[in-house]
Parts: structure tokens; sequence; C-alpha cells
């Protein structure tokens, strides 16, 4: 575990995953982004609200990742994916499914695992 | 307007020099740059210098003047950095301070020094292009990205791990003749298929290798290529720079490359040409795949038609608008800040016809640069013709 400051929103946003309340920022426009936002890059809206995140999403690309990073030496091969959950997407790691079985569209929830490798805190989708 | 006239470019061999600093890589290019153009190193008033990595490399930041000292320059010299599009970003600070009035002669270039650090440390480094909080530790690499695109790109438009193997077919026979890419070594597209995969569909011989190296060009005002009777036929007659969202998952489409698409429509309105008068192209072919992007961005194919390009034979040498003729990232290699200006260097010695592949395009007056960073979050797109 890499001991630093959190990082803000973003650890806060995984905070709000971890307690079953995931959320996202929502401009008066109805464009989706995920945390620290001050605008919305799309429209300029500063008025951001926090709506709750769609129970589930689909994958909407993904790859096993087998020549990974240092960071990620003991996790490989993994899957990396970005999933759709309607207002916006989220990248995540793949578990509970044989990296061949992974397929577009599949239906994945969203939680917080560990990196194997170094105990850090991690976005997984999980099959639903 | 005046179009900033290429007076001379040097490139250093790409490929493995672990001991070699980057001052002395940068210096080598440089120095070749000034012999080539012929200009008085006392004229040059700026230097511009692509570098991404250079920190976590070499430890060494503040790079704009330590580029200037090593070609033995006393002038303001900037780093500049976005990506794998450093360099091209570097070009085009040079034309707007040629275009403005700023300048008569600048040096741009940039250089990286990569192979020290290991493949593991590169990948690190490279992954940092990337966005850290929601991209790198979701660990994504920079293959990884790619392979996410390729995938989208196969679901929405077609195309298949074959297709791509076409264009690392094609780039790496089109660097067989090139004395300065790292990899010189004709493969088939068995070869492709069957290299270990990476981050599937992309395997070895769809990626780029990583690459020591460095480039830089002169160029300078037409007026001053005039009064001091520079062999410089090759103008930079258009330039454009495209941004796009960082992380992927923040973009509508993962199988475009919306931020080239603004790059060169910015260019082609600049230099007052359309994509049809596009003669040749050096595309920023990181992985096989950003070629396809590259190439439909550019509008030289529609979407969903430059998968079967080079499987066609439409951007092999003998095709009728050659891509990559230098051997693209993939073959020649890809010394990230460098990579923008090697493009250039490649598209004026195309153009003037010194380059071992000129004669594929005998009859070329217009080339294009299209030099993209990350994921493509930015993108330069330079049109070059020959002038005279």
């Amino acid at each position: 575990m890499t001991d630093q400051a959190p990082d803000g929103e973003y650890d806060a946003w995984l905070d709000s995953i971890e307690a079953g309340e995931g959320y996202y920022l929502e401009c008066g426009n109805g464009h989706g982004w995920l945390p620290p936002r001050r605008v919305c890059p799309q429209c300029h809206d500063r008025d951001l609200s926090r709506e709750g995140l769609p129970d589930s999403g689909e994958i909407a690309s993904h790859t096993t990742i087998t020549v990974p990073t240092p960071q990620f030496e003991d996790d490989a091969p993994y899957v990396t994916a970005v999933a759709d959950f309607g207002p916006v997407s989220v990248t995540g790691v793949v578990r509970g499914a044989d990296p061949a079985d992974v397929a577009l569209g599949d239906v994945v929830g969203l939680e917080v695992g560990e990196r194997a490798t170094t105990g850090d805190r991690l976005v997984v989708f999980r099959p639903r | 307007m005046s179009d900033p006239r290429i007076a001379g470019a040097g490139v250093t061999n790409f490929g493995k020099h672990p001991e070699r600093t980057g001052r002395d890589l940068f210096a080598e290019a440089g120095l070749e740059a000034l012999d080539a153009a012929g200009v008085d190193p006392e004229d040059v008033e700026s230097l511009y210098y692509g570098n991404f990595m250079g920190e976590l490399a070499e430890h060494q930041g503040h790079q704009g003047p330590l580029m200037a000292e090593a070609i033995g320059l006393d002038v303001p010299a900037t780093r500049v950095e976005a990506a794998c599009a450093s360099a091209g970003a570097a070009i085009r600070e040079a034309v707007k301070t040629l275009r403005n009035g700023e300048s008569e002669v600048v040096v741009v270039g940039g250089a990286e020094r990569m192979t020290n650090i290991g493949t593991a440390a590169a990948t690190d480094a490279l992954a940092i292009a990337a966005d850290d909080l929601y991209e790198v530790r979701a660990g994504m690499t920079f293959p990884g990205a790619y392979a996410l695109m390729a995938r989208s790109y196969f679901d929405q438009y077609g195309g298949s791990h074959e297709d791509l193997a076409h264009i690392a077919v094609k780039n790496h026979e089109h660097a067989l003749v090139n004395e300065h890419a790292q990899i010189r070594k004709e493969i088939t597209v068995e070869d492709a298929l069957e290299a270990p995969t990476i981050a599937d569909p992309l395997g070895l011989y769809d990626s780029c290798p990583i690459t020591d190296g460095a480039a830089a060009a002169v160029l300078t005002t037409e007026e001053y290529a005039a009064e001091h009777d520079l062999d410089a036929p090759v103008a930079v007659t258009g330039t454009g720079q495209g941004g796009d969202n960082l992380a992927l998952q923040d973009r509508p489409h993962l199988a475009q490359t919306p931020a080239a698409d603004k790059a060169a429509e910015e260019a082609y309105a600049d230099a007052g040409i359309g994509p049809d008068d596009v003669d040749v192209a050096e595309v920023h072919d990181c992985f096989t795949i950003a070629e396809v992007l590259a190439i439909e961005s550019l509008g030289l194919y529609e979407r969903g038609e430059g998968i079967s390009a080079a499987r066609d034979g439409k951007t092999t040498r003998h095709g009728d608008r050659p891509v990559n003729l230098s051997g693209g990232l993939k073959a020649k290699g890809h010394p990230v800040g460098a990579t923008g200006v090697a493009q250039l260097a490649t598209i004026a010695w195309v153009l003037d016809g010194s380059h071992p592949r000129a004669d594929a395009v005998p009859d070329g007056t217009v080339g294009v640069a299209h030099n993209a960073g990350g994921t493509v979050a930015s993108t330069t797109v330079h049109v070059m013709e020959v002038k005279e």
C-alpha cells in the first residue's frame, strides 16, 4: 500500500462506491462526468449535481493485458475494460470471469477491490 | 502569410542506444540539421524542443537550454510536451514564431532516451500519458488503451487482426531501405498473427518498439531562404492541432479520433488544400490500429474503410497514396519526443527526392504529417508542399 495523501474527490468517489452510494456529476444539460470536476467540459455549465450511479453497466470494450506496468506485475494477466453506465463510462478491471469469456455487452456491477501487486484500491467490474 | 521553409533536417539512427545521453542524441541530429541547412548558427533565434519522459528516463527536467547548448546555440529554448505529439507541437510553435515575424530562423526538434530504463519502466513511463486516476490505476497500459480502441473499431466497422497485420507487414517493408530505422526486417502476415499477445487483440507486431533517438530541423522564413539562396524547396504550408478528453471513458466514441479530425481540418484550411490533394502521408502508427484511425481522421479514407487500405495495397509504396514510407513508428521506431520532427524530415526528403523511398511518389508535391499524443488526446497535423 502506498502511504501518501489521498487524491481528494477521486478517493472520496471510491469511498462512495464502497459504501454502496456511488455517484457521478451531471450538468444542467445532462452531461455526466466523474469527479473531480468544476465545469462541464462539453458545455461550460458549472452547476454540477451529484446523481446516483446506475446499478450496472455494459462492457463497451475490453482487453486482456499480458504485459503490465510494474504496478500491476502480480495482477497480470487481467482484463481492463471500459463499461458504459449510461450517463458516464467507467474504466476498471473485470474480476469473477474467465478473461476469455468477457464479451462486449456483458452486464457488470461496480465495486472497489484491491490491486494484487501493491494493495492499492482498484475499480472492479463483476459480472451480474 | 509566409510559409516557413524546411532548410535542413537531421535524424539519428533510431534504435537501442541505452548508453547514449539525450543531449548527445540531440546534438547529433541538431548539428546534422544545421549543416544540411547551411545557415549561420548566429542567425538561429530560438529552439523548440519536444521531449516526453526525460524526468523519468534521465532524471532531467529543464531540457530546453540544455539542448540548445548541446548544439552550440545561445537562444531562447523551450521544451514542448504533448506526450507522443511533443515534437509536432514544437513544430507548430516554430511555424507560428516564423509566421508572426518573431524569428527568421528556428531550430525545431526532439529527443527521447528510453531503453536505458528497460521495458517495464518504459511501459510505466509511457502509461502516464493516460489519465492517472481513472486509467493507469485501472491497469491501463499504452498498448492496452489502443487494444480497447481496436476492439471497439472491429465491433463498429468490422475488420480483423489480419487486416492490422497487413499494416505491420507494409511498414516493415517500407523500412528495409531506411538506414535510420530501428527494425529493418521483412515480416509476413503469419509472423504478425503468431507473435505473442501484449494486450488482446494486439500483439508484438502491432506495436512500435521502444526507441532511443533524436530528430531536428531548421525552419526559416520564405524571405530568409530566398535572401540566403538556401536549397529549401519544401514549405510548411499548413498547421493544425486538436484536443480531446484525456481518458477514453469520457469520449463518445472509442473508434474515432476527433482531435485528429480537428487538426486535419485546420491544417488543410490553413494550406488551402483538401485530403484529395495529398500525395503521401506519415502518420502516427504507434500501434497498427492507430494508422487506421489516422488515415480516416485525415480524410484519406471514410470511416470503416481505413482498415483494409494496407491489405488492398492502397497505402503501400506501390499504392496510389503511400502511408509511412519511412517504415512508420512501427518499424522506424518511436523515440517519443522526436517522432513529429522525424515525420517532418521524412516528408521533406520524400518531396525533394532525397529519401530512399521517394521513388514511390516521383511527382508528389503535397505531404502530410500526423503526430498523436496519448490515445490521440493531442494531435498535430502539418501540410508540406514543394514550392519551387
